[in-house]
């Protein structure tokens, strides 16, 4: 158990590194990119001294290094600087736009993991049965439809001509600002408070962007599961596991199944990050107020500490998802420490 | 009788057409120690694996008769197979290091082969468990029981696979190589452990290998396998009357500690052989 404890304290000494990486790139991005925020913030017939003025405001005219450290500063302070765009800190901005976000891509991976793993489970033990074809069939097609495509097809079919599902938002105009905010996932808060109108009207608008994502997200698992599956089917175990004369279902969940769990864990939890940080054309076609959306029109609008911070966090999610699956990795598998 | 086989045939269908891979092999066993050997690809396993019905899912196998006690294997549905494999039945394989579940603990793995023939509480089966391991005479079982199999020695992982395959008592044990993966020291060890407890339980053996002297050491009968046919079937003491040119030609080729020997011979192998 201690060279347990001893790895995991390996796997986290490794953060401040990978953290000082990501800062020190997304820092650089922000400052080569050929956009001038003082423009963006001034105008394009600002007169020249007040654009000197901003500049120095801004810290821009000294060296990139002391601008980098400044940067540091404050950001160990929890200060991202202002978003020019909403003139809110964009601290305060990601914590509002990231619940929605959070929301999203939460309810995807559920129905993704739910549907997904047994999907590829069963493929796997009916390998070349045609029940395998048509989910290796649907799943490469999640897999290589665009995303926007899938999303404006959705909104085309089932809002536009059928009518049966609600257009773009988190939530219908009649609604809004009626559920006070607690966590910011809409779905959440109206049940929190109890006001099931909003709670169905937000759960409809929910359904659509998620559905979509959660196509993408499950293809990407069912392939990983049915391949890893194919792979521990074929292992001499199973042959222990048969000659013991187990059931089918026991041999292929506790034995087969039990073999990939470790290994799937890593792929959901990456999956899981990809939903958080990928959702940005999702949260686009659908209007879905998250992060992506905060990220593309901030970037849109040369709203340089906007999308520095929201990168920022965006890689802080993926950092910490990827950290807990390394964590997991090595406390589920006997084989590692 | 225990198991009787009357010309069982076993195909694969591959892109170049069907190959047969075992041709018309017959035999019977009772409570007796019988002897399967041949080279690589001779069709050894694939016989003994017939019995359980546990060939590769593209193997086509077909017989006049292939009997468990008689119940018809081939035509027995999945219910009736389960009843045999592993309860009437074990199969034990070449290396524990590949045929052990390597996320389940030893005991959790022998455990699971008790309770799935003989029923009663989680606590009862591990206990038995233990008492198997001791059974196959490893000095710290309650200790084995919780290690995995990567943290055991092959020899100890061979005695575990032993445990799991005796656990629900059964009365014919196949042993597909069971000591190929290991020591030379060890193998006779666990050989010896094998004879021991097949002679103890009185059940029947099946033991499959590549090394003709050490089965017929072993063994009571001695069936000499090749291009996936008997070639030569002989009471192990009479091995040295083997009369085949393939049974010959092996045990020609061993070399002996007694006297010395410039080179061992090649053998010749004959066409004919095939067309028996």
């Amino acid at each position: 158990m201690n060279a347990r404890l001893q790895m995991l304290a390996g796997s986290f000494a490794s953060i401040p590194l990978t953290l000082f990486g990501l800062i020190l790139v997304t820092f650089l991005i922000g400052r080569v990119m050929p956009i001038d925020p003082v423009i963006a913030i001034a105008g394009d017939h600002a007169p020249p001294d007040v654009i000197a003025a901003i500049r120095t405001q801004l810290g821009l005219d000294r060296p990139l290094l002391v601008q980098f450290w400044i940067y540091l500063v404050n950001l160990v302070h929890g200060d991202l600087g202002r978003s020019v765009m909403t003139s809110h800190p964009v601290t305060e901005d990601v914590a509002r736009y990231f619940p929605a976000t959070l929301e999203l891509a939460t309810t995807a991976i559920i129905i993704a993991i739910l549907i997904g793993v047994p999907l590829g489970v069963f493929a796997a033990a009916r390998q070349g049965s045609r029940f395998d074809h048509v989910v290796r069939v649907v799943s490469l097609a999640g897999q290589s439809i665009p995303i926007f495509v899938l999303g404006l097809l959705c909104l085309l079919i089932f809002y536009v001509k059928l009518g049966i599902a609600p257009g773009t938002g988190q939530l219908d105009v009649a609604y809004e600002g009626m559920v006070p905010r607690v966590t910011g996932m809409l779905v959440i808060d109206s049940v929190i408070v109890g006001d099931w109108d909003s709670f169905w009207d937000a759960l409809a608008h929910l359904a659509q962007p998620a559905l979509v994502l959660a196509y993408f997200s499950m293809a990407y698992i069912t392939r990983m599961t049915r391949a890893f599956m194919i792979e521990s089917l074929s292992g001499e175990y199973i042959i222990t596991a048969r000659a013991k004369g187990l059931s089918a279902a026991r041999i292929l969940w506790r034995h087969a199944f039990g073999n990939i769990a470790v290994r799937l864990v890593t792929v959901l939890a990456l999956a899981y990050a990809g939903l958080l940080e990928g959702a940005v054309i999702t949260e686009t076609v659908f209007s879905w107020p998250g992060l992506g959306l905060y990220l593309t029109v901030s970037l849109l609008n040369a709203d340089m500490n906007a999308v520095l911070g929201a990168t920022l966090v965006v890689g802080l999610v993926y950092l910490v998802l990827n950290l807990l699956s390394d964590v997991l990795y090595r406390l589920l598998d006997p084989r590692v420490a | 009788m225990l198991v009787e086989i009357q010309n069982l045939r076993i195909q694969f269908r591959t892109a170049t057409g069907v190959s047969e891979a075992v041709r018309n092999v017959s035999l019977t066993l009772g409570q007796e120690k019988l002897g399967i050997v041949g080279e690589s690809g001779s069709g050894k396993s694939l016989t003994a694996r017939s019995i359980l019905r546990l060939l590769p899912s593209n193997a086509i196998s077909t017989a006049d008769s292939l009997t468990f006690d008689g119940i018809d294997v081939l035509r027995a549905d999945e219910r009736t197979l389960r009843r045999i494999r592993g309860k009437r039945a074990g199969l034990i394989l070449q290396d524990p290091k590949f045929s052990l579940n390597p996320v389940m603990t030893a005991g959790a793995q022998i455990a699971e082969a008790w309770h799935v023939h003989r029923g009663g509480s989680r606590k009862a089966a591990e206990q038995a468990a233990i008492e198997l391991l001791a059974q196959v005479q490893i000095r710290d079982p309650q200790r084995v029981a919780r290690a995995y199999p990567h943290e055991l020695s092959g020899g100890m992982g061979q005695r575990v696979m032993i445990a799991m395959m005796l656990a629900p008592d059964p009365e014919l044990l196949i042993a597909d190589e069971p000591t190929s993966a290991l020591d030379a020291t060890v193998q006779a060890e666990i050989l010896r452990l094998i004879e021991d407890l097949v002679s103890r339980r009185g059940m029947g053996l099946i033991l499959i290998s590549h090394d003709l002297p050490l089965v017929s050491h072993f063994c009571d009968r001695v069936m000499v396998m090749y291009a996936g046919r008997v070639v030569e079937e002989l009471a192990a003491a009479a091995l040295t009357r083997a009369r085949h040119p393939y049974t010959r030609g092996l045990l020609e080729c061993l070399p002996a500690l007694s006297h010395r020997q410039t080179r061992l011979p090649v053998m010749q192998r004959d066409p004919s052989w095939l067309e028996v």
